[in-house]
């Protein structure tokens, strides 16, 4: 198959089953929602390292937020419930709550329940006082800006992690080029986020390494300047540079129309700019049950 | 459907126990068989046909009419459906109510809501004392649910109340709030002496200054972040609480029974 010039190569991204949760976090203004949205969610590229893979789904106007304040919506995913439960509470104890004017709500109603404000509070050292509004119980943990309302549970759902695609370009500026152009078409996409620095990774990973206490390692097929050395490079000699897109959703559904806008938004760059072809990150069925075809998406 | 209507036929000299005709108690029952369950009047059982004249079908929407203030344990127990009173009631409405709603055009006598544990509770009237209270002996009153009062309330307005929220339009009268567990009770008239007596949680959000004893204790003036929300939750009810433009988050607030743990709150609009 051929877009504008653009190859996309009969292949498919895999990815795997995680939990994922959303949280919303709003603040007397959008500067300071970011600023706490941005710390939840920092030092969470990977699973790999970090325990949990977390990003920003979106901004939310005022009539979007419970508490009518300017919000931010974050999404959190994990290998687990547990994991999952344990990053959401560490990260909203030590990012939001700490973050001036915040608030902290849930941004899944249905799921199993895990914990958000409900062991924060034992923060406010027994001055905590709970309401329950709407059927939903929220704490008031006093602190010294005021007060932090935090809704004391969130929903956790089954959800798809590494849906993700290759940009193969001439060069490494028209890589990152075309990455930028898929993920502000991406970021549009409700219920996924892309996770890595600016949604895009330049240090893509296969399964395994030569070394025993490492998991992954580099993607040495895909590594421009090992074309002459690695004994199974994918890459053609125009190939200068490869970056990937990685993208984890709460349904495949999600990731399917992420990858759609994302893969076009690159092609219509085209070859004109240096975009050669489009791949993904497969590695044999090694790593999850679930398989996204490019050519089927952009069919 | 039409609603399943009673027409009181004369007013009895002796009170009369209504807790029969509630929603969930008569579903599946034909009009005939519902005019024979006794009510106990007094001393004596009366068959429903010989105090009301009955019309209508839908068992999950009754409307009493002509009701009267010897008319007691209306709704109690009410298990899902709605019950409309036009005209005051007695004591006791919306006893133990467990969902559902009760709405009275008129007035109502003592405990009304009392230990309900969730619906809600419309009276478009005045409520009498112990409003969403707890029976004498029992330690939780109201544990869930909505009580909307248009008019004025009694004395010991939410006494031991457990969760749930109470609104008044109105005034409340003295000891609102004694012995509060938790919850909310709102009042945008004035309050009368005594008011969170041994409130041991729970929010009291007053329109206006109360007489305070010396056991609550100045906390300042504050925005409140969850005022706005509690606020919001009231949008759907037919009151002045649906009101956007009283909703107010800055409040002057009062901790205490300090008598008692002192974590409950008198919060004040500025």
């Amino acid at each position: 198959m051929i877009i504008n010039g653009v190859t996309i190569d009969a292949t498919f991204a895999e990815a795997f089953p995680m939990k994922g949760t959303r949280a919303i976090i709003t603040a007397q203004n959008e500067k300071w929602a970011m600023i706490a949205a941005q710390a939840m969610t920092g030092f969470a590229t990977s699973v790999i390292a970090c325990g949990c893979e977390a990003g920003i789904e979106r901004v939310l106007t005022p009539d979007e937020t419970p508490d009518g304040r300017p919000g931010v919506s974050i999404m959190i995913f994990a290998m687990g419930g547990k994991g999952l439960a344990k990053q959401l509470e560490t990260r909203a104890g030590q990012c939001v709550l700490t973050s001036p004017t915040s608030a902290l709500f849930a941004g899944i109603d249905g799921g199993i329940r895990i914990p958000l404000g409900k062991n924060l509070r034992y923060f406010g050292d027994g001055f905590q006082t709970s309401k329950v509004i709407s059927g939903k119980r929220y704490w008031r943990i006093p602190v010294m800006d005021g007060e932090f309302l935090a809704e004391a549970t969130t929903g956790q759902v089954d959800a798809v992690g590494g849906g993700n695609f290759l940009v193969l370009a001439q060069s490494q500026p028209q890589a990152l080029a075309a990455c930028e152009a898929a993920i502000e078409e991406m970021k549009k996409i409700p219920n996924v986020i892309m996770p890595f620095p600016g949604g895009v990774v330049r240090s893509g990973s296969k399964v395994g390494s030569k070394y025993k206490t490492l998991g992954a390692s580099t993607n040495d097929a895909f590594c421009p300047t090992l074309k002459g050395s690695t004994k199974k490079t994918d890459l053609s000699p125009d190939i200068e540079s490869v970056m990937e897109i990685v993208i984890d959703g709460l349904t495949k559904e999600d990731i399917d129309k992420a990858m759609r806008v994302g893969i076009q938004a690159v092609c219509d760059l085209g070859a004109e700019n240096g975009i050669m072809r489009i791949s993904a990150g497969n590695y044999g069925g090694k790593l999850g049950p679930f398989h996204f075809h490019l050519q089927e998406i952009m069919a | 459907m039409s609603a399943l209507t009673f027409t009181l036929k004369n007013r009895p000299d002796q009170r009369v126990d209504m807790s029969p005709l509630a929603c969930h108690l008569l579903a599946d029952l034909e009009p005939v068989q519902i005019a024979t369950i006794e009510l106990q009047c007094g001393k004596r059982k009366l068959c429903v046909d010989e105090l009301f004249s009955i019309s209508g079908f839908d068992t999950q929407k009754i409307i009493i009419q002509n009701s009267f203030s010897k008319l007691d344990y209306i709704g109690k127990d009410l298990n899902g459906g709605e019950i409309h009173v036009e005209g005051d009631v007695g004591a006791y409405c919306g006893i133990s109510m467990q969902s559902g709603l009760i709405k009275i055009s008129g007035n109502t006598g003592i405990y009304a809501g009392c230990e309900m544990k969730k619906g809600q509770l419309e009276i478009s009237g005045d409520a009498g004392d112990f409003l969403g209270g707890a029976l004498p002996g029992n330690k939780n009153g109201m544990k869930g649910g909505v009580i909307l009062v248009k008019g004025n309330a009694g004395d010991r307005v939410g006494d031991h109340l457990r969760r749930g929220t109470i609104l008044i339009e109105g005034n409340a009268g003295d000891y609102c709030g004694s012995r509060m567990i938790a919850g909310t009770i709102a009042v945008m008239g004035n309050t009368g002496k005594h008011i969170g007596y041994a409130m041991r949680r729970g929010t009291l959000l007053l329109w206006n200054q109360p007489s305070l004893s010396a056991s609550f204790n100045d906390c300042g003036q504050h925005t409140l972040a969850f005022l706005p929300m509690l606020f919001k939750s009231f949008t759907h009810l037919n009151s002045s609480f649906a009101n956007n433009a009283i909703a107010f988050n800055r409040v002057h607030r009062f901790a205490g029974d300090m008598s008692e743990i002192g974590h409950g709150e008198i919060l004040v609009k500025i």
